[in-house]
């Protein structure tokens, strides 16, 4: 049986279905940086908000997996329940100064660019434990040198030149990767 | 196809796909927790309703205080929760 963090999202959702607690853990990880850059990159949302926002979309996921058209499909949906509830929360608080329709407008070029992050983080993930945690570090955690050489037992000298050699083999591995043809 | 991969191989030089993992830092653990803890939750509450529904007096109390009935099943009596609770009853 393949590791649970390499299955794709299609069979994530069918094992969540059957009330696999392991597969749901693994879909709240998978999509959690995603949704939370969703709240506060595409509508600049509070902490608090953020937060809230971040928990109805996990609940109501769990709740209607099984109204999910393609289980193919998670991502976008998940993508569009979280902008819905953005908006709606934006509505709802008179403290928000974004304009909800301003918003939307934007949110369409930040999900387009995250929808390309994401999927450079699915190519991290299948990288080696030790280049996936430097690069998490270095550039997702925002941890400097001296912090990671620390955790990782590294001189601080050598941590430069380790992200360097694993960010050139993130960019084979992307290199290697299928990528869907632009409409015509 | 091949134009498009040879396009977006162009696009990923390095410094693209450091400002593509920077674009998605980690949730705060404490709410990727609490999500993850989901499924448990909601079986402790179906519990709690499944008990409510078979003697009255019991779910007088738990009505009576949802937080507290929350607490008792090692729950954390957030507003979420018992706004679910209260559906489910």
């Amino acid at each position: 049986m393949p590791a649970i963090n390499s299955i794709t999202d299609a069979g994530l959702v069918a094992r969540c279905r059957t009330g696999d607690d392991a597969a749901w853990e693994e879909l709240v990880r998978r999509f959690s940086r995603y949704v939370l850059a969703i709240a506060q990159q595409g509508f600049r949302m509070s902490r608090d908000d953020a937060e809230d926002v971040f928990q109805e979309v996990f609940a109501r996921t769990y709740e209607r997996l099984g109204d999910l058209r393609s289980d193919d499909a998670v991502r976008p949906w998940i993508a569009q329940l979280t902008r819905r509830l953005c908006i709606d929360r934006i509505r709802a608080g008179a403290r928000e100064v974004l304009d909800p329709e301003v918003a939307e407008r934007e949110v369409d070029e930040t999900l387009e660019r995250l929808d390309e992050a994401l999927a450079v983080r699915e190519a991290l993930e299948a990288m080696p434990e030790a280049c996936r945690e430097i690069l998490d570090r270095f550039f997702c955690r925002d941890e400097s040198y001296a912090v990671i050489g620390r955790l990782l037992g590294l001189p601080a000298g050598t941590i430069a030149s380790r992200i360097s050699r694993c960010l050139a083999k993130l960019r084979q591995q992307l290199e290697g990767r299928e990528w869907p043809s632009a409409p015509s | 196809m091949a134009l498009c991969s040879v396009m977006m191989n162009e696009m990923y030089d390095e410094e693209r796909i450091g400002e593509l993992l920077r674009a998605l830092p980690p949730a705060p653990e404490a709410w990727v927790e609490a999500a993850s803890r989901l499924p448990a939750t909601r079986r402790a509450i179906d519990q709690i309703a499944a008990l409510a529904a078979t003697d009255a007096e019991l779910r007088r109390e738990v009505l009576a205080d949802l937080e507290g009935a929350l607490q008792r099943a090692g729950l954390a009596p957030d507003p979420v929760l018992v706004a679910v609770l209260r559906d489910r009853l």
